[in-house]
């Protein structure tokens, strides 16, 4: 029984990493004002160089940094079209998303069905560093002055800027450290928990991340806590393949999100979200 | 104003006609420039991935039909986006609806018995499941305020499992064992098409009515007046009387039945069974997003795009037989489009003038992007 439930904790925790990486990395980019939608094209990205770097140099942790940068990469152009442009935040990140299929899908060709020969273990130091980056997000962002920042530039652009804050180069550096969380939970996947490279290999989990951020509260280590529940979610979806038919299984963690979406809307009542979520902000504007 | 080297941009409110024409094409040539460098670095020849695209679509006769055959879900898709659109729902779920149309239509192929009410019954079908897969995000924003971007992506996986679940499960075929398809439909069933091609024309002459009665709705009625007004200013909305609910769901039900339709016409018109959802859809529901946002708020002007779109569709698929390219180079193509018309979107806000080389005086008078204004349907082309 003990062993049961160990393994139920240990598969979630692996299950979970991925997300909790993803959903991270969106916390902190919607809590500087800027949604990205493009959580799933950063992740299969990140998915795809981690897999051929490491494949290419034989060490996974050179992949992880590929898939980081390839991450961050992505994001830097949903910055430049939402942020300098100041367009549509949604249908950018949308773009982001098809474009980063796309593209991992064109660049894959050829690598489907290849080996890893070094990996990285299913619950690794990815899911521990996981863990602790969530509570370091956490304390920056309620309890020093960079996470202040962070939190005006998203909830009043205009104040920030006049308090001296630098709006522009917070919701950049706030993109892209999302696109390099997304990147690196790209890479979990295809280095460490399923060691190989098949197209579409994110299979949804970067738009479950941006709703987790949503119904987390934009607070990390309530994300945490979804974590949890969605790894708990797909390992016993794993349990019940013989009861249950498996299409219905796959679609269990979007209806859960639908779900989770509408109870978690109606407690919070508006409030959590940033205030200047999704609105571009041009300086000098007040 | 500012001053670019000898040229000044204005702010305007409205763009002319003409200007959006030249911004939407100038960021479509931008996409297809930053491919050709993408395919460079891919280690392909961009020269030889162009020529290849060309000729097996603008030089072959036989392309002609099969990009009209595209077209069609792009248009219905696409038409229906442009109305949930200018009531500010962003429906980002047309490629779910058109599965459940897909059901929907199949449900009734199969089920009832065939006869010559089949084609229309189908159609209703397509249009009332598309529309009920439309309605929970609705409910949930309009009740819950449930951010719809994230619930209609959902609807979209869930969907996509329910079609996979039910031609594996309840409706696989009796005759295919080893396949995961439904059995083929009755042939009263059967879309006509235009001899020789897989064009279902029934299915095209409903969007072409589709496009050209939404554009009415939009301009004439005072449905399409409330859907104006409420994707404008809310507020204002609700201080005229409008009442937001019953506008927005009619602008979702709009929406989402006319994508159920184009996955009625797929099945019926090309497949004649259900089958499996990549196949059912080779990713229209969300290609229809960058038809009506090129459309610019207009249901007529989504006619052209949608022919764009079926053309860059086409084109993948020609590619992904003379280059052997996986077929996600359409999406990576569709990304970059979009990605480019969203970045030059604040082009629109200004007019560019002439005004000389710098330091000589006063602006000269020589508007930009005038010609060609009246020559398409984007004439007018405010945006919402």
């Amino acid at each position: 029984m003990i062993d049961y439930l160990f393994t139920t904790v240990v598969r979630a925790l692996a299950v979970g990493t991925p997300l909790l990486w993803a959903s991270l990395g969106e916390i902190y980019a919607e809590r500087s004002g800027v949604v990205n939608l493009g959580v799933e094209g950063m992740m299969i990205l990140g998915a795809f160089f981690a897999f051929a770097v490491a494949h290419t140099t034989g060490h996974p942790t050179l992949g992880l940094l590929a898939a980081a940068a390839a991450g961050g990469a992505a994001a830097l152009l949903h910055a430049v079209v939402a942020i300098t442009l100041r367009g549509n935040q949604y249908v950018s990140g949308l773009a982001l998303a098809m474009f980063g299929l796309g593209a991992a899908g064109v660049l894959g060709r050829g690598w489907e069905g290849i080996p890893l020969l070094h990996t990285l273990p299913e619950v690794s130091v990815l899911t521990y560093l996981g863990l602790g980056l969530a509570v370091v997000l956490w304390g920056v962002l309620y309890h020093t002055r960079l996470g202040l920042v962070l939190r005006s530039t998203g909830e009043a652009p205009a104040a920030a800027a006049a308090a001296g804050v630098n709006v522009i180069l917070v919701r950049y550096a706030a993109v892209v450290f999302g696109g390099v969380l997304a990147g690196v939970a790209g890479g979990f996947l295809s280095v460490a928990y399923r060691p190989s490279w098949t197209e579409g290999m994110t299979a949804g989990l970067g738009w479950i991340a941006i709703a987790l951020a949503i119904f987390a509260g934009w607070d990390p280590l309530r994300a945490v806590a979804g974590t949890f529940l969605y790894g708990a979610l797909f390992f016993l979806s794993f349990r019940l393949q013989a009861q249950i038919a498996p299409e219905f299984l796959r679609m269990l963690p979007f209806a859960f999100t639908m779900a989770a979406l509408a109870v978690m809307t109606r407690r919070q009542r508006g409030q959590g979200a940033p205030e200047a979520l999704g609105l571009p902000y041009a300086p000098g504007d007040r | 104003m500012k001053r670019l080297g000898p040229v000044v941009l204005e702010p305007v409110t409205a763009p002319s006609g003409g200007w959006v024409l030249v911004v939407s094409a100038g960021a479509v040539a931008a996409a297809l420039a930053t491919s050709a460098v993408l395919f460079w670095t891919f280690g392909l020849s961009p020269a030889g991935v162009y020529r290849a695209m060309f000729a097996g679509t603008l030089a072959d006769p036989r392309a002609a039909p099969e990009i009209m055959r595209q077209t069609i879900p792009l248009l219905l898709c696409g038409v229906g986006l442009v109305v949930a659109f200018r009531a500010q729902f962003w429906n980002i779920g047309a490629e779910g609806q058109l599965l459940a149309g897909a059901v929907g239509a199949t449900g009734v192929a199969l089920f009832v018995p065939a006869g010559p009410w089949s084609v229309p019954l189908l159609f209703a079908a397509g249009f009332a499941a598309g529309a009920a897969w439309g309605l929970l995000p609705a409910w949930l924003r309009l009740g819950l305020e449930v951010n719809e971007v994230i619930t209609t992506l959902m609807m979209n996986y869930i969907a996509l499992f329910l079609v996979e679940w039910l031609i594996h499960g309840p409706w696989k075929g009796r005759g295919v064992f080893g396949f995961a398809y439904t059995d083929t439909f009755p042939e009263a069933a059967w879309l006509p098409v235009v001899p020789g091609t897989h064009i279902h024309w029934p299915t095209l002459a409903v969007g072409l009515l589709a496009a050209g009665g939404l554009a009415f709705l939009l301009a004439r009625t005072r449905l399409g007046f409330e859907i104006r007004v409420l994707g404008q200013n809310p507020h204002a909305a609700r201080y005229a009387g409008i009442d937001p609910v019953r506008t927005s769901l009619a602008a979702v039900v709009l929406s989402a039945g006319l994508a159920g339709l184009a996955g009625a016409g797929e099945v019926a018109g090309i497949h004649h069974k259900l089958l499996a959802p990549s196949q059912v859809s080779a990713g229209y529901g969300y290609a229809a997003i960058i038809v009506a946002w090129l459309a610019r708020g207009h249901p007529l002007a989504a006619v052209l795009t949608a022919l764009f779109l079926g053309w860059i569709f086409t084109s993948g698929d020609v590619m992904k037989v003379s280059l052997q390219l996986p077929f996600q180079v359409t999406l990576m193509f569709n990304g970059l489009i979009l990605f480019f018309l969203i970045g030059s979107e604040r082009l629109l806000a200004y007019r560019v003038r002439w005004a000389g080389p710098p330091g000589h005086g006063l602006p000269a008078l020589a508007p930009a992007g005038g010609e060609g204004a009246a020559a398409t349907g984007a004439s007018g082309a405010r945006r919402t």
